[in-house]
């Protein structure tokens, strides 16, 4: 039997005993052929030494289960690493960054908690899917709804602690983490504490606001290694009335600045409030999200064509694009709420964009009613129609993309993502353009589509995210290259300041390091300061996000 | 005597039809957990080749091309040491299942249930496709 990193096989048979005792001997697994499925499927190390190995893993079933068993590893000081669905597909699944971790997997707390049918909030635990909530919803006849993630099965929580995004509602939707509201946390010693309002010891407000009296803390817990959330709240959404999305296709290049910034300013003016979308007709902007089929027409294949990571010259794309009506870039709008309402909203977009974008022209679509009829979710996914992820539906469709078809006949074993975010205007998507294709190029970073034709995505108010994802391989040398590409290409945004919005577990010290570097890493020496405050004998997720305990720092850092 | 040897062996053939009856529940009740366990966690992928798939049966199609079923509920070649792998090491994009998603006895259900109409086949499939 496996024992954890540092801890003597006394100790640790002492503190399987208590484990057992605590949640039952059958949900502590020590066999290796069980230790084993706590393993990140699509680890960038995999085969190699470097990947993490799990000795044994603990399910509790309550919080008070979680606390006993995090003072008996403080106790005995054995590293343990919490998950909650161990979904966290491409930035390290069910695996601990610090090899020799105990997994404490949190699956078996799956219960929702209460549900706030006037006040649209939930409480749950964190082994709770996305797919709970909703089947809970449609099951009880609850009208609300939630923003969805790419793939539904992951956990609220853990998404959130993560800062997820969706593809919902601006307000209390895509980004998971803003529609936090009231925690329960076991530290790392095993005390507990509720935070906001439901530290006074009443839930009556715990759901309600998030900020009681004092610091507030809420946000050391995410992409951190401060707590074990063993409830959280969440600000949802009352079920949708009406969905509406529309384009605005503008004709020149330089369009694409007022574009921007247009959409950005109906963001702040609550005028949008779903996600908007960009693409570039002209620079053959293609893919399964965006639903447009690629370039066939040789003129316009002959004008795309990349010299030496330069851009394709946008004069005689926009000459081509008058002669075929094609536009240079289109902006999609999203409007959430009821037609009549969204009507007014598009109507006020249109007449902005018409007034500040000479030549601009608008392309509108159905909108769609809720409930949905039967013929209208027979076609959501599907060309000329309405993503699900965009309607609160959970989905696999996205996470289809990454499967075998046949624009993609040889997958890769898994893949992990390359995030950089940028600052959301029309000078920086063009530089981020710019900057990430020569940069590709210059690397060996093989591409599906020149970043000419990518565009951010908006998941942000005032920032975009150039998401792409990038493929894990079988061949560890393959592997290893891919991980150099990945931290040299890192490091080049982050010298742009355009740093990563989440990163893989394996490669956390690496890019927290070129992302905190203000001040000779004066914020990771704050997070030091409080992992050894908070956790003063290191046991707790050793080295997530690059925060390592006292013990391990000088190892970790070489 | 007769009469005594006609009951015992209506008892002992009512015994047999309640025997067999109750193996036939009890298979039936593990083949529709089987399924209820392929339902929870597999047919999003797995099931018909929609717009809301998570993209296995489409793969499965794509890399087959015809010549095994793409659904994995249509398929008789597969073992059980086959479909065990698969669910608790994943491949390719499909993730793996620990203990606290699917039990040892979930899996046997859905192992029962997948191998509903395999018999005992000599061809199985253990090729890794």
């Amino acid at each position: 039997m496996a024992v954890p990193t540092g801890v003597s096989e006394q100790d640790w048979a002492a503190a399987l005993e208590g484990f057992s005792a605590v949640v039952g001997s059958e949900w502590v697994f020590t066999e290796e052929e069980h230790t084993s499925l706590y393993h990140d499927v699509y680890s960038i190390y995999q085969g190699e030494p470097e990947d993490p190995v799990v000795p044994a893993a603990v399910a509790p079933y309550t919080a008070e289960e979680v606390q006993q068993c995090v003072r008996i590893a403080n106790q005995y000081k054995i590293p343990i690493y919490p998950i909650s669905t161990g979904k966290n597909l491409g930035y390290g699944g069910s695996a601990p960054v610090y090899s020799g971790s105990l997994v404490l997997d949190l699956k078996r707390m799956d219960r929702i908690l209460n549900v706030d049918v006037e006040k649209a909030t939930v409480l749950v635990e964190p082994g709770v899917t996305f797919y709970d909530i909703v089947d809970h919803f449609e099951r009880n006849n609850i009208p609300l709804t939630l923003d969805m993630p790419d793939p539904a099965w992951g956990s609220l929580i853990g998404n959130a602690l993560e800062r997820g995004m969706g593809h919902t509602y601006s307000q209390h939707g895509r980004d998971r983490w803003s529609g936090h509201c009231g925690m329960e946390v076991v530290l790392p010693t095993g005390d507990m504490i509720r935070t906001g309002p439901g530290a006074s010891g009443s839930d009556v407000l715990w759901q309600d606001q998030k900020y009681g009296i004092g610091p507030d803390v809420h946000g050391i817990f995410t992409q951190s290694n401060f707590g074990v959330i063993t409830k959280m709240g969440f600000w949802i959404r009352p079920a949708h009335e009406g969905f509406r999305h529309a384009r605005v296709h503008v004709p020149r290049f330089d369009d694409i600045h007022k574009l921007v910034a247009l959409d950005t300013r109906l963001h702040n003016m609550e005028i949008c409030n779903g996600m908007s979308v960009m693409a570039s007709p002209l620079y053959g902007s293609v893919g399964p999200m965006l639903f447009m089929p690629p370039v066939t027409d040789p003129e316009h294949l002959a004008l795309l064509e990349v010299r030496n990571g330069e851009r394709p010259d946008p004069g005689p794309l926009a000459a081509y694009g008058e002669r075929n009506r094609l536009a240079f870039w289109w902006l999609e709008l999203k409007f959430h709420g009821p037609n009549s309402v969204t009507q007014a909203q598009w109507d006020y977009a249109k007449d902005l964009f018409s007034r500040e974008i000479p030549g601009c022209w608008f392309e509108e679509y159905e909108p769609l009613e809720f409930p949905l009829s039967e013929e209208v979710k027979a076609n959501l996914n599907t060309y000329g129609h309405v993503e699900m992820v965009n309607i609160g539906i959970p989905s696999l469709h996205r996470f289809a993309i990454s499967m075998r078809n046949q624009f993609n006949p040889e997958p890769g074993v898994g893949h992990f993502w390359f995030a950089p975010m940028i600052p959301k205007t029309g000078e920086q998507i063009l530089l981020a353009q710019e900057v990430l294709q020569k940069n590709c190029e210059r690397l060996g970073i093989p591409l599906l589509a020149p970043y000419y034709s990518m565009m951010p995505l908006m998941w942000y108010p005032r920032a975009g995210i150039f998401l792409a994802g990038w493929n894990v391989h079988a061949d560890p040398e393959r592997n290893r290259r891919t991980r150099e590409q990945y931290v040299e290409l890192s490091q080049i945004c982050a010298d742009h300041g355009w740093t990563e919005y989440r990163a893989p577990a394996p490669l956390h010290d690496q890019i927290m390091r070129m992302s905190n570097g203000f001040n000779d890493h004066a914020l990771l020496r704050f997070h030091e300061t409080l992992k050894d405050a908070i956790d003063p004998n290191g046991i707790l997720s050793a080295g997530r996000y690059g925060i390592w305990p006292r013990h391990l720092r000088e190892e970790s850092q070489g | 005597m007769r009469t005594v040897r006609f009951i015992t062996w209506m008892s002992v053939l009512l015994a047999l039809a309640l025997t067999a009856s109750a193996q036939d529940t009890a298979e039936e009740t593990a083949l529709e957990r089987g399924k209820a366990v392929y339902d929870e966690w597999c047919i999003i992928c797995h099931g018909e080749n929609d717009p809301a798939s998570g993209g296995g049966t489409a793969a499965l199609e794509f890399l087959y091309q015809g010549a095994l079923p793409a659904k994995l509920e249509d398929r008789s070649d597969m073992t059980p040491e086959f479909i065990t792998e698969l669910v608790r090491r994943g491949r390719f994009g499909m993730p793996n299942f620990r203990l606290t998603e699917i039990s040892e006895q979930q899996l046997d259900n859905m192992i029962a249930y997948l191998r509903r109409n395999s018999g005992d086949v000599g061809d199985t499939n253990d090729s890794g496709d």
